[in-house]
């Protein structure tokens, strides 16, 4: 592949011999890319990682990195930087010595390793904590030693196992960015494993969406977004509306809309509708308060709304369906349960779904 | 005791917990505070009383005792079969209770289970047990007879013989201890050890050995202890020659109705087995030594 540094080709696993935890899974990343497996708990991302450190053998399929088959290579030689989900710090050591610990594996001068270790601990911002034991260490500077321990040694690859799952909202945030942050600066190629849908969004330069062992889509946070392949990757990120459609003048681009009736949608993606049926996705900040020129219009029967500040959702129905509009927090202003709403979309702010 | 004394009975809405929580475990351990009393405490005060009285007051036991070389002899010998067993059990116990810890649930139960068993039989038992492997017509002889020809080794009521039946009666409590300390380091950690750069023996060295000290501690003071104050197995299976001091305490009470200098052993014992306790919960506090 052009410029893989990371290749995983039709990996199949299963633990009991029936059901498969790795469905064909395949995926790449290059060099630098900060690649996120998304998906619920039970997915295979875990499994996915662990094969590509080395700690679970894969029935059929291949893992190479930078060019070099990963087959039958024991995980202490694949040089490959785990952080796991709780850390995994050696509780007998102390920051330092933790960090110190993949250095001295290679046979870096004790001197020298204290160097470089405590260098990587100034990087992650935890310069005056070496001789603290991880015990005396909160959760996020307990991660942030386990990041620089998977770092120090310049890892060909950087797995993250949920890392952040331990930790408060605005800790995690906080270390989103960190982490975001340290991997830029040391351009390694990583890959971050996590089922918080935000959290992919925000880090990552492309998400590969797991579901049932099998990739779901594997593209940018943009267009997993804006155009997700299956319904379940629509659902799974972001908040949505789902309405089934039916193409009925496909050169025009005019679909028959469950509770909207006909619709305007682009005729490119209406073409290549499988036979014409399909879901329309609309995100709820599509349905924006109507203007005289919107081509779609409806009227929103508002029975909540749950106000934000910034913006508001107005949840109501249309049509005999539920729709979820999200609009601005001052247009929001006055809008109460009852209230009749004008809304219209336009037809490159949905997304047509092949069923 | 403190989840007794949680309030969970639900009868008074309006009861003060931390008021009732004072007397009730008390009362709920009385009865074996009783026992205790009656049967434990008032004997072992009696002992201490006739170590300085009996048959005549003063210390002149334990002057004795420090001074006659038989019974420095005898306590050496104890501490020196206490420290030995304790080694070996470690030492046979080790790779036994790392295979526990690494098998799956239902080979780690089996091997629990087959560890424990011994548990279940009364150790005066397993001491006859080794009486008969050992014994001059048992399958070690028989097979030495064979093999060899001539006249079969002395196994039994040698230092050799009560050693192995202590190493046997006693390595459960080592097993358990260490694999008690095996099994609380995280699968995550070691992999990361692996996944760092640590071959194997790197990480048993460098992770799983560090991590298992605090049963390795455990095990051989508990051990040691018990051993300490073996009674049966040596006095029926070891070298008349190379006594162990429960057995000189035994000795004394039942051949010379010596008992004030049989007390006074006895304190011995106890100091000795008080001290080491001592120092392992000045160093690791004592609730840890049963995991
Ligand atoms: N060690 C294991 N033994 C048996 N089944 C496992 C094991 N690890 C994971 N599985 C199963 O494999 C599937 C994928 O799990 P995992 O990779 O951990 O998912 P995720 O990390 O996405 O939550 C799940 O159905 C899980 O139950
Ligand atoms: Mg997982």
């Amino acid at each position: 592949m052009d410029g893989a540094y990371l290749e995983i080709r039709d990996l199949v696993k299963s633990y009991d011999g029936k059901t498969r935890a790795l469905d064909r899974v395949s995926l790449s990343a290059r060099r630098g890319e900060f690649v996120t497996f998304l998906g619920p708990s039970g997915s295979g991302k875990t499994t996915t990682l662990m094969v590509i450190a080395g700690f679970e053998a894969p029935d059929a399929g291949l893992v190479r990195v930078a060019g070099q088959s990963m087959a039958g290579v024991p995980p202490h030689k694949r040089g490959i930087g785990v952080v796991f989900q709780n850390y995994a710090l050696f509780p007998h050591r102390t920051a330092l010595q933790n960090v110190m610990f993949p250095l001295l594996m290679r046979k870096v001068p004790r001197a020298q390793a204290a160097r470089k270790a405590a260098e990587m601990l100034d990087l992650v911002g935890l310069a005056d904590f070496g001789n603290r034991h991880p015990r005396q260490l909160s959760g996020g500077q307990q991660q942030r030693v386990a990041l620089a321990r998977a770092l120090v040694f310049d890892p060909t690859l950087l797995l993250l196992d949920e890392p952040l799952g331990a930790l408060d909202k605005n800790l995690r945030e906080q270390m989103q960015l960190e982490i975001k942050r340290i991997q830029r600066a040391l351009h390694v190629t990583t890959v971050f494993v996590t089922h918080d849908q935000s959290e992919a969004m925000a880090l990552s330069d492309r998400i590969v969406v797991f579901e049932g062992g099998r990739i779901q889509q594997d593209a940018t946070p943009l267009e997993i977004y804006n155009r997700p392949r299956t319904e379940f990757v629509a659902r799974f990120v972001g908040d949505s509306n789902l309405l089934r459609a039916r193409i009925t003048d496909p050169g025009a681009g005019i679909a028959e809309v469950e509770g909207l009736g006909p619709s305007r949608v682009l005729p490119q993606q209406a073409q290549v509708l499988p036979n014409g049926q399909g879901t329309l996705l609309l995100r709820p900040e599509a349905l924006a308060p109507a203007e005289a020129d919107a081509p779609n219009r409806l009227v929103l029967a508002v029975e909540e709304v749950v106000h934000f500040g910034d913006s508001a959702l107005l949840i109501g129905r249309a049509g005999g369906v539920t729709l979820r509009a999200r609009i601005g927090g001052r247009a929001a202003q006055g809008i109460g349960a009852g209230a009749q709403v004008p809304l219209g979309w336009r037809p490159d702010a949905a997304h047509l779904i092949g069923a | 005791m403190r989840a007794v004394a949680s309030p969970a009975t639900g009868d008074a809405g309006f009861a003060v917990p931390a008021a009732r929580g004072t007397w009730r475990p008390w009362l709920l351990v009385a009865p074996l505070l009783a026992f205790l009393a009656a049967f434990f405490l008032v004997p072992l005060g009696q002992v201490l009383v006739m170590s300085v009285t009996d048959p005549e007051p003063g210390f002149g036991h334990f002057v004795a005792i420090a001074t006659d070389g038989f019974f420095l002899r005898v306590l050496a010998q104890t501490f020196a079969t206490a420290l030995l067993v304790a080694v070996l059990t470690l030492l046979l116990g080790f790779p036994l209770a790392y295979a526990m810890a690494e098998a799956g649930p239902r080979m780690a139960a089996l091997m629990m289970v087959l560890v424990t068993m011994s548990f279940w039989t009364s150790f005066l038992v397993r001491t006859y047990a080794w009486m008969v492997i050992l014994g001059k017509s048992g399958p070690i002889a028989w097979l030495s007879a064979t093999l060899l020809g001539g006249a079969p080794p002395e196994l039994l009521f040698t230092r050799f013989s009560s050693t192995l039946a202590m190493v046997h009666i006693l390595i459960p409590y080592m097993v358990l201890s260490l694999y008690a300390a095996l099994r609380r380091i995280e699968p995550a950690v070691l992999r990361s050890a692996a996944s760092l750069g640590a071959p194997p023996v790197s990480v048993f060295r460098h992770v799983i050995l560090p991590l298992a000290a605090p049963g390795v501690v455990n095990g051989l003071t508990l051990v040691f202890v018990l051993c300490l104050g073996f009674y049966v197995t040596p006095v029926l299976i070891g070298s008349p020659r190379e006594q162990m001091i429960a057995g000189v305490i035994g000795h004394q009470v039942e051949e010379f109705l010596a008992f004030g200098e049989a007390s006074a052993l006895s304190v011995v014992l106890l100091a000795s087995t008080m001290i080491v306790l001592g120092v392992y919960h000045r160093r690791f506090g004592l609730d840890r030594l049963w995991g």
